[in-house]
């Protein structure tokens, strides 16, 4: 075996739309890197952004790398409608039957893990710690290995783009498939291994977010004063910790049967291709509610800020979470009744599912009570919430519907869940994390985002989610599977898969008034500058402290002794008081290493997907060489002395 | 964190030992995930041989009864290290890590054993499954000799400070995790393989 593995320039691509694929991204970092120097940028980027252990610049990185991210995914999204709305009958479209796989696999690995994670944790980093009135996270500097491990899998994931493949399994790569004997390339491993690096740094995430929100609360904020995203994100939290390691451990498996040879899931040797399957949901389906709690409690603030009323119903809120958390370790069976577990099973899978639907009405009730007889701001944020009711609900009704085992056994694998699951993700994880960016936007940069081109983006997506997916459904009950890169012209399908084409380049131009709305905002920041620190009347600590916040958040900690206590501090008028004195606050230094932990971590995966095993074994050894260095490290942290507090809090008093 | 702008050596105690016990029990997930297979592929030999076949009961609880005691010296190193006896220290960790080597070395003969005999982990799901879950505990075994190995020196330059303490109490935690994940291995494979 050659000293490269199984690497050779035969990796690199040859078919034209693959290789455009991969010139263009190559084009754009190489792009990014000229811009860089030619502004002498690098030295900047490195001291204030790439090795900074500041929570909210590393929620800002998660936030351009995710949505970075989107745009990979929407092209990928483009390219399956468009093949679909071709290739009917004698016309088989622009992709080959394995290049529409690949993409079909890569549209959903990127935009569950790189997409909806990366939005979740830079939410979650830019909000929870100034929420819960903290300086910081538990630990910091486990929090930029995670992210750092995020970005090695992005990284990774958009490398197989250049040199390689990637699988053509579909999102989960479900076995035998995604075993050696009928995947034999890189593309798994690819899968594999982007998956896993990112993985554990999510895991490591919920750990520190776990802790941070139990360890680090300001005195007198007791669990049943917390903010509701707060209650969300630890609820959330919660199931990263209890699912992600058996992620961990079933990816491993996979690993090793592909490197090793072992038989886990594989047809033959005695493997069991359905413990793979058990296991991934065990995983999969709470990892949907890992997503969609935390836009369920930016929901939550939205909703009671823009009605100016305190939130319905905040125990139940609470409850409900928390019923949501447990039952959604109970319904995985349900992405595979058709596996012959028998009726009993089925049923109780089945009925769990429905029960689920309970403390999620209960939710969409209080917030609709929250703004019955509020006064009620229509902002863009509102938009997104008022959409996410319709859509989710929509979706959560077909989902009901699939929960009866004997209709699913007609709808599995169609188009049919295809619809369902994207009116939840998209209708539910996504409006609710594009309303939190724009809700808390002008907190992190100071500045509003243009109101106007934020509506005709939420009408363009709106419209065009709605577009692209109602034909899904009906496709679905006509028989179409999901998958599908040809049919045959005699089925009439094709009229619909236009429609739902045109409902793709909607969403497309959508995304377009973003860019714009984000361009247009930075250009004319001066005219919506938040220069109180309080752009939307809020209730929450996070509007208690200057937009954007300094690098301690708040110079002298805020009290707390009630749900809402900055609205509570402004009912009394009590909003900024002025100590007798500043004192020094110490927040952790910069460090490079997590940067340099990940770069390890990515060698790791590069050389396990390529079988270049000194590779493999340098990046384990400088992992371990790494973190033993910060171990010795005792000089961690750095005190801003009380003047410059002083001079920072007169500046924006 | 307390509203004085420093931290607390007690808070940032209470904060780390919280967070390293949650991590403990995202390894416990980890390997409730490999049990499960385990026993989902029990019976998957292939024709093969099974538990009953391949296990020498004798040396696995001699192997058991090796960890059993380094958990008990690791307990006894952490209860010096508080009350500051370096010495005693130096000797419990010591004796910890011999036997944890002693541990490590018998389970990799086990597994040459069962490798040169041509019963890999290619043999059957079972073998599999059984390589996998030995096999990761062995590996953390590892991962805590190599900590042990990087830290315990360290008393020497640094001497028995909170810090120092604090991280031994730490490893002290681990080591006793992969000793309760232990006793469930020995139980759930080897005494459930071989009982008839």
């Amino acid at each position: 075996m050659s000293v490269l593995g199984k690497l050779t320039l035969n990796a690199l691509p040859h078919d034209p739309v693959t290789m455009g694929g991969a010139l263009s991204m190559v084009a754009a970092v190489a792009g990014l890197v000229i811009l860089i120097t030619y502004l002498r940028r690098w030295g900047w980027l490195w001291r204030e952004w790439l090795t900074s252990l500041d929570p909210k610049k590393i929620g800002v990185m998660y936030l351009v790398v995710a949505l970075v991210m989107l745009l990979r995914g929407l092209a990928d999204a483009l390219m399956m409608r468009g093949q679909q709305a071709l290739s009917a009958g004698s016309n088989h479209g622009f992709l080959s039957a394995d290049h529409f796989q690949q993409v079909l696999s890569a549209h959903g690995t990127i935009m569950i893990f790189f997409v909806a994670m990366g939005l979740m944790f830079g939410l979650i980093n830019l909000v929870v710690p100034l929420q819960i009135g903290a300086r910081d996270v538990a630990f910091p500097f486990l929090n930029s290995v995670s992210f750092w491990l995020y970005v090695a899998g992005v990284v990774l994931i958009n490398l197989s783009l250049v040199v390689g493949e990637f699988a053509a399994t579909g999102w989960l790569a479900y076995p035998p498939l995604s075993e050696l004997a009928y995947s034999p390339g890189v593309g798994v491993d690819y899968w594999i291994w982007s998956l896993q690096i990112a993985g554990v740094g999510s895991l490591l995430s919920g750990i520190n977010f776990f802790a941070t929100i139990l360890r680090l609360r300001r005195v007198g904020m007791t669990l049943m004063k917390m903010p509701l995203f707060v209650w969300s994100v630890l609820n959330s939290m919660v199931l990263v910790i209890f699912a992600f390691p058996i992620l961990t451990a079933t990816l491993g498996m996979l690993a090793l049967d592909r490197l090793l040879g072992m038989h886990f899931f594989t047809a033959d040797g005695g493997g069991n291709p359905m413990m793979y399957v058990n296991l991934i949901w065990a995983w999969g389906h709470p990892e949907v509610y890992i997503l969609i709690l935390p836009a369920f409690g930016v929901f939550s603030e939205v909703v009671a800020t823009f009605s100016s009323k305190r939130l319905f119903g905040y125990t139940s809120m609470v409850v409900a979470l928390a019923a949501i958390t447990f039952l959604s370790f109970l319904v995985w069976l349900h992405h595979f009744f058709t596996m012959g577990a028998g009726a009993d099973v089925n049923a109780f899978f089945g009925i769990m599912t429905m029960v689920i639907a309970i403390p999620t009405g209960v939710k969409v009730f209080n917030w609709l009570f929250t703004m019955y007889r509020g006064r009620i701001r229509l902002t863009t944020p509102m938009l997104w919430f008022l959409g996410f009711v319709a859509t989710f609900t929509l979706g959560g009704l077909a989902g009901v519907l699939m929960a009866v085992p004997a209709i699913d056994f007609e709808l599995h694998n169609s188009l049919f869940l295809v619809a369902h699951f994207h009116t939840m993700i998209v209708g539910g994880v996504v409006f609710g994390f594009f309303a939190g960016l724009t809700y808390w936007f002008p907190k992190v940069f100071g500045f509003k985002l243009n109101e106007r081109l934020g509506r005709y983006a939420f009408w363009f997506w709106l419209v065009g989610f709605l577009t692209a997916f109602i034909p899904l459904y009906i496709l679905g009950i006509m028989g179409a599977t999901r998958r599908l890169d040809h049919y045959d012209a005699s089925l009439g399908w094709q009229g619909l898969f236009i429609v739902a084409a045109a409902g793709i380049v909607m969403i497309c131009i959508g995304v377009g008034f973003q860019v714009l709305q984000l361009a247009y905002s930075i250009w004319k920041r001066d005219e919506n500058r938040d220069t109180t620190g309080d752009p939307w009347d809020g209730r929450t600590l996070e509007w208690s402290t200057s937009s954007p916040p300094p690098e301690y958040n708040f110079a002298t900690l805020p009290p707390v002794n009630v749900r809402d206590p900055f609205w509570a501090a402004k009912q009394a008028g009590q909003t900024h008081p002025q100590p007798a004195a500043y004192q020094d606050i110490t927040v952790p230094k910069n460090s490079p290493l997590g940067l340099v932990i990940a770069g390890f971590s990515f060698l790791v995966g590069f050389g396990l997907i390529w079988h270049i095993w000194w590779l493999a074994a340098v990046g384990l050894l400088g992992v371990i060489t790494t973190i033993v260095m910060r171990s010795l490290d005792d000089e961690t942290e750095r005190i801003i002395p009380s003047r410059e507090v002083a001079a920072h809090e007169e500046a924006h008093a | 964190m307390s509203q004085s702008t420093t931290h607390s050596t007690a808070a940032l105690d209470l904060k780390t030992t919280f967070g390293f016990w949650v991590y403990l029990m995202t390894d416990c997930v980890l390997f409730a995930t490999l049990f499960a297979t385990y026993a989902v592929l029990r019976g998957s030999t292939l024709g093969g041989p099974g538990p009953h076949e391949l296990f020498n009961m004798p040396f696995v609880l001699a192997e058991t009864l090796i960890l059993l005691t380094s958990s008990f010296s690791v307990g006894l190193g952490v209860l010096a290290a508080r009350q500051g006896q370096q010495a005693r220290v130096l000797f419990w960790f010591g004796l910890t890590f011999v036997l944890g080597v002693a541990f490590l070395a018998m389970e990799l003969t086990e597994f040459s054993h069962l490798v040169t005999e041509g019963n890999s982990w290619r043999r059957s799901g079972f073998l599999s499954a059984f390589f996998t879950l030995v096999g990761t505990h062995g590996l953390h075994i590892t991962s805590g000799l190599i900590w042990m190995l990087l830290l315990v020196p360290r008393i020497f330059t640094r001497g028995l400070n909170a810090m120092m303490v604090r991280r031994l109490t730490l490893l002290s935690l681990f080591w006793h995790f992969l000793d309760v994940i232990w006793i469930f291995i020995f139980t759930v494979v080897y005494l459930f393989g071989v009982a008839r």
